[in-house]
């Protein structure tokens, strides 16, 4: 059975199917009382089939013991009771507890030593079964899972281990999520958006992150034509990688630089300085966890990264909560959050919170070669007061006699305004495309809705139109225009980039390989 | 054909008739179509002797006078081979008897 829905980070994954829904040792009810029956059947057979496993390695004592659980197993009587209270509309891990409870209280009620003992082999197979009713929920998934849901978590996508594979199949999610962002930047193969609910089959599925799609109890063909697409895409990277090492160039020859973006400090230990031409986007939302991160932690995570890249620039952008993106004791609830306190407005009106980062980044600014800038700037008000704001903490700082430096501070470009006039800015020193952001705003899809996906496009030719004509601004002024959004990687869409002007992209660190390739195909 | 047959043996095997052997007699009952059941009076109650889980609850420990009737096809046949069972100590050699 195939699913289709929409790639969100290329790859292929081959593995079992791991429900993200299931909390761990928490059995969920069916709906009905053919589907508890089904269930507990299942589990008891999946006991069965555990314990006559264990008998094919075990001595001839051990053996006589599991053939006794295996002969009570598959003994009606026992679970008669349990299928009566299912009947009557108890679900199976009760039923299944409750019948055994009162089994187990008879032996313990003998007054023969060893009746009484046997208790121990009762509790013993109450339990086997109620595991088998609840395993394959919480916890972390199994080394190479496909995990499947309604969406993910960031925190849960970050402690998977997809070091050994594995994938993402979403019912909900975005190709603009968080964790999709992630996926990309990790290479961890996700789809979402799927068309129909998946539920859990056993044996292996196959996602193909590529097209978009899953694929439940593969037939032999399909996973033979399954395995020919994942090897011919694995060798497609590995000829991508050879671009690695080489500055990005035009089949022609024009220069274009690639930069990285990057979340977490720790990001950079896995990357090549020697393969990018700097950090183009250092988000600093995920140094805002549970609790806000006070000026040394910020200035250690910013010092850490400009030290990795020495001359190279690196992009730090103030924090960008709200929107998607809530911080508890920081952001506010609002109806429709992408239209309202986010970003630079939301640091402009938690001015106690935007100090403590300004001054973590003037602090860090003379160990490396950075740049700051604003998200969700409107007006060139909102950028001269976050400036004048930097203008105040460096003086203060120098007054204290602590050591910072002014870097050159510049705006992201995703609110239309932004875009469409972008003259009311000639005093910013760069201009950043957020090209996710921008997209959503001109196509009114918001990025989180799986329902709009395919209105958000930044092929369309509003949006192109519009990063031609900043790019077009940044020639004539001299201004500096770079592209951070997940455009820059995306090798569909690097082609009309380059087209409408672009000549500074900054992508996830698993596209780097992949842009650089796309880009010296593309015949300017 | 249709027959009813009735007999009784003494359990000798030291724990009675406990898991291991209960898993080889409910086996065995099961390998007949006559039914069978056990207890451990004449009087009753009677165990299904094709369940181990009833036959386990009937608790019977060395010494009892474990009564089998069984009724329908190879009635005959099948208390003989359970009370040979029984009184062959389930197969267990002495030395292997265990507490669980």
């Amino acid at each position: 059975m195939r699913i289709e829905g929409v790639p969100a980070s290329a790859g292929y994954a081959e593995g079992p199917l791991f429900d993200l829904g299931r909390p761990a040792g928490i059995y969920a009810t069916k709906a009905s009382v053919a589907e508890e029956k089904t269930s507990l059947e299942a589990a008891i057979g999946k006991a069965v089939n555990r314990l006559a496993a264990m008998v094919e390695t075990a001595d001839s004592d051990a053996a006589g013991i599991l053939e006794f659980h295996i002969a009570m197993l598959e003994d009606d009587a026992l679970s008669g009771p349990a299928f009566a209270s299912i009947a009557s509309g108890e679900p199976a891990d009760a039923a299944w507890r409750q019948a055994l409870d009162a089994e187990i209280a008879g032996y313990e009620a003998s007054d023969q030593d060893y009746f009484r003992a046997r208790a121990t082999d009762l509790h013993d197979i109450r339990d086997q079964v109620l595991r088998a009713l609840t395993e394959g929920g919480g916890g972390p998934a199994p080394a190479g899972a496909i995990l499947y849901g309604e969406d993910i978590a960031p925190t849960r996508f970050l402690e998977t281990d997809w070091s050994h594979g594995g994938g993402i199949a979403l019912k909900a999610g975005s190709t603009a999520s968080h964790v999709a962002m992630l996926a990309r930047s990790r290479g961890v193969p996700m789809v979402v958006g799927l068309r129909e609910p998946l539920t859990a089959v056993a044996g292996i599925a196959l996602l193909d992150a590529e097209h978009g799609n899953i694929v439940l109890a593969p037939s032999p063909a399909e996973i033979g034509s399954f395995r020919q697409s994942s090897s011919a895409f694995t060798a497609r990277q590995g000829d991508a990688r050879t671009f690695l090492a080489r500055p990005a160039a035009t089949k022609r020859g024009t220069a274009v630089r690639v930069q990285v973006n990057i979340a977490d400090p720790r990001d950079v230990d896995a990357i090549d300085i020697a393969t990018c031409d700097g950090v183009g986007l250092m988000r600093t939302e995920f140094l805002f966890g549970k609790t806000l991160p006070d000026e040394e932690t910020q200035y250690r995570a910013y010092r850490k990264v400009l030290e990795w890249a020495g001359e190279k620039p690196v992009t730090i952008r103030t924090v960008d909560a709200g929107g998607d993106k809530p911080v508890p004791g920081f952001t506010v609830e609002e109806g429709n959050p992408f239209l309202g306190l986010r970003g630079i407005r939301l640091s402009l009106a938690r001015l106690d919170i935007f100090r403590v980062q300004i001054r973590a980044l003037l602090r860090a600014a003379p160990h490396g070669n950075l740049k700051v800038m604003f998200p969700m700037i409107a007006t060139p008000e909102e950028y001269e007061s976050a400036a004048a704001l930097f203008a105040e903490e460096r003086v203060a700082l120098a007054a204290r006699g602590i050591a910072q430096e002014m870097p050159p501070l510049g705006i992201m470009v995703e609110v239309p305004s932004v875009a469409i006039a972008p003259e009311a800015f000639t005093g910013v020193a760069f201009l950043s495309i957020g090209s996710n952001d921008l997209t959503q705003y001109v196509m009114a899809a918001a990025r989180d809705n799986a329902a709009v996906a395919h209105l958000n496009s930044v092929r369309h030719p509003a949006v192109l139109r519009l990063i031609g004509s900043v790019a077009a601004f940044g020639r004539e002024t001299g201004i500096p225009v770079s592209l951070c959004g997940d455009a820059g990687g995306d090798p569909a869409a690097i082609p009309s980039l380059i087209e409408v002007g672009l000549r500074d992209l900054s992508v996830a660190p698993a596209q780097l390989a992949m842009a650089k390739a796309a880009i010296a195909d593309v015949p300017i | 054909m249709s027959a009813t047959a009735e007999a009784t043996v003494l359990i000798t095997h030291d724990v009675g008739l406990h898991a291991r052997p209960s898993v080889k007699f409910t086996k065995l009952a099961k390998s007949f179509p006559a039914d069978v059941e056990i207890a451990l009076a004449a009087n009753g109650p009677w165990f299904d002797a094709k369940s181990i889980v009833k036959v386990m609850a009937a608790k019977a420990p060395k010494g009892t006078v474990l009564h089998i009737r069984a009724n329908g096809d190879g009635a005959d046949d099948a208390i003989r081979a359970l009370i040979d069972l029984v009184q062959r100590d389930f197969d267990e050699d002495a030395g292997h008897v265990r507490s669980a």
